[in-house]
């Protein structure tokens, strides 16, 4: 792999958010967002895609920090995973996304990586990341999709021409959470909820989240609604640490006595975007949380799947995934 | 860069490293009007210059940028380019080499420095992003007068490295890990240390280094 220079590139340091919304205004498509640049690097290294300039936002403290606001809390988005992991408000309401940022890739890499990054990360689809004109590429074929593609990785549901999946381990916790996006940009603040933030292919096969040029994601929004739930978060991968989900679970569970009166269960690396069970959220209203209601949950969880050469093994992980969360590991 | 009239630098008290950044940028300020050689200069836009015309032809070999940065207790001047890494910086113009470049892609940790007291990943850091920020390469963590640092003499006695090569990066992880939590158990020990690979696999002669560095004899382990 080179170690060379990345190519050449103009960098801008704006200090506040207003600054950094006019260069991305100015900028537009030219203008690479840069938080950590855990994902970005790769890409310009290996000149799989190039830039003009880069918008470096580290050195912006207001989009950074945990803060208690009106009816839940806000994180900036260019906290750090690791501050997410370790934050004793997180890890008293929300448990679950501190336990999702302390699953992702490495202590170095979560002590830079932001967690706006992590929510904007681009797929890993390697066909992909290596460079080839492939659909999401602008190109007009799918490389993982064809009877020798190696799709171990890629998606059993919601495929459309392209078959990759949402990398991110910090999106399920959150769209789990019921959390929102609040994004900024010359034209103002829009709020997104995370269950809309991320499109797959069929709405726009080029990206993962609806954020246009210009736009800067500035915080996220958890409301108060799970706070103190019953959580679960568990992610398979072929190695403990530094490697993408082969399938991950993130669940929160309501109880009135021993029943679930409500839940939220999402899905990760199974689809473009995080993937929401709502119908087995409505299937267990009511039921017991154990093993019995769990074996049901994963029969209902499944259905639907399409597999492709190499992923048939994400069904019964998936189906167990949600087990488990159910009757509790 | 057809003139440089129109900067506006923008400043606001929310500034993290406020007074740092902003001495720099005047500094380079005075200095681009001193020596007149901003012309075309893509690598100019570093520092916040928000308001500058932001189209201008960038010139191969365009100039590099003087700035300070914190290495060890020392603040060193150097030039950096805007898409340099600190590996590179570090590397091949402080002539710090302790710190290793393996894969260039956040994927092994022989790059690993402490940046505040906390492990990055050189190879996947902005110079330009930590300036004004403590920088500690292993080159920083012998003892005043050149004696070994604590966890490298641990690593020595429990005869950690096998080639050596990822041992730079492992002292710096261990480092930080004692600050952080000075007598870890062996598995948190595991855990902090999971960002570090070691191709000859000396996993374990590394943990009984730390074990022994903080005192956790208990959790020396020298089975087979
Ligand atoms: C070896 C390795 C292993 C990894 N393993 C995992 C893993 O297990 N789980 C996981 O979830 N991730 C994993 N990752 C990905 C990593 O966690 C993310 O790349 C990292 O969190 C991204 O954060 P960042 O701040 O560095 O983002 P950057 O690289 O700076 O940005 C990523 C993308 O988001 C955009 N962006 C960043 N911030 C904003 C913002 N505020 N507004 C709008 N757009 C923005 C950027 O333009 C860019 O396109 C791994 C990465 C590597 C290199
Ligand atoms: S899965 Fe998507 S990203 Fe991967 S090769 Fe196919 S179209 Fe490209
Ligand atoms: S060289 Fe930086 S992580 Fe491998
Ligand atoms: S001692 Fe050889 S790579 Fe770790």
């Amino acid at each position: 792999m080179a170690k060379d220079m990345m190519p050449h590139f103009d960098l801008y340091q704006p200090d506040s958010v207003e600054a950094a919304v006019d260069l991305a205004a100015r900028l537009g498509s030219d203008g690479w967002l840069l938080a950590a640049g855990q994902d970005s690097y790769d890409w310009l290294k290996n000149r799989t895609k190039r830039t003009e300039a880069v918008i470096e936002l580290t050195g912006i403290a207001a989009l950074k920090g945990v803060r208690e606001v009106a009816g839940g809390i806000e994180i900036g988005a260019l906290t750090t995973l690791t501050e997410i992991e370790e934050h004793p408000l997180l890890r008293e309401k929300f448990l679950l996304l501190s336990l999702a940022a302390g699953r992702v890739a490495s202590p170095q890499i979560r002590n830079a990586g932001t967690l706006g990054g992590n929510l904007c990360q681009d797929t890993r689809c390697w066909y992909y990341r290596y460079g080839v004109d492939c659909y999401r590429a602008g190109g007009n074929m799918c490389y993982a999709d064809t009877p020798e593609g190696q799709n171990r990785e890629h998606a059993i549901f919601g495929a459309s021409r392209c078959v990759a999946v949402q990398p991110s381990d910090t999106a399920n916790a959150v769209v789990a959470l019921d959390g929102s996006m609040v994004i900024r940009s010359a034209k103002g603040e829009r709020v997104v909820p995370a269950s809309e933030f991320f499109v797959g292919p069929a709405l726009n096969i080029r990206r993962m989240t609806v954020l246009e040029p210009g736009e800067i994601l500035t915080a996220v929004r958890i409301p108060s609604t799970w706070a103190g739930a019953k959580f679960y978060f568990e992610k398979i991968a072929d190695r403990a640490a530094w490697d993408f989900a082969l399938v991950s679970i993130a669940a929160a569970f309501k109880m009135d006595g021993d029943r679930i009166s409500d839940s939220r269960l999402v899905v990760g690396a199974v689809e473009c975007v995080p993937h929401r069970l709502t119908a087995v959220e409505s299937a267990i209203k009511g039921s017991a949380k154990n093993e019995e209601t769990g074996t049901r949950a994963g029969k209902l969880a499944i259905e639907g799947a399409t597999t492709l050469n190499f992923n048939q093994f994400k069904i019964p992980l998936m189906e167990n995934l949600v087990r488990r969360a159910i009757r509790g590991a | 860069m057809a003139d440089f009239k129109g900067i506006q630098v923008v400043e606001t008290s929310e500034l993290r490293e406020g007074e740092a950044r902003r001495v720099s940028r005047r500094e380079f300020i005075k200095r681009v009007i001193a020596s007149g050689a901003v012309a075309s200069s893509a690598s100019f836009m570093v520092g916040g210059l928000a308001a500058c015309t932001p189209r201008r032809a960038a010139v191969a070999g365009s100039v590099e940028r003087l700035i300070s940065l914190n290495v060890n207790g020392q603040v060193r001047r150097v030039d950096v380019l805007p898409q340099e890494t600190l590996a590179m910086t570090l590397r091949y113009k402080l002539g710090l080499t302790g710190t290793k470049l393996s894969c260039d892609r956040a994927e092994c940790g022989a790059c690993t420095v402490m940046i505040d007291d906390v492990t990055h990943y050189s190879c996947s850091t902005l110079t330009h992003a930590v300036r004004a920020r403590k920088v500690v390469t292993i080159e920083g963590l012998r003892g005043p007068n050149g004696e070994l640092h604590p966890v490298q003499q641990a690593f020595v006695e429990e005869l950690s490295p096998q080639c050596g090569f990822c041992t730079p990066g492992q002292v710096v992880a261990a480092v930080a890990l004692l600050k952080k939590n000075p007598k870890p158990t062996r598995e948190e020990a595991r855990h902090a240390m999971s960002g570090n690979l070691c191709r000859c696999a000396a996993y374990d002669n590394y943990l009984n280094g730390i074990m022994r560095a903080c005192g956790n004899l208990a959790e020396i382990s020298h089975g087979v």
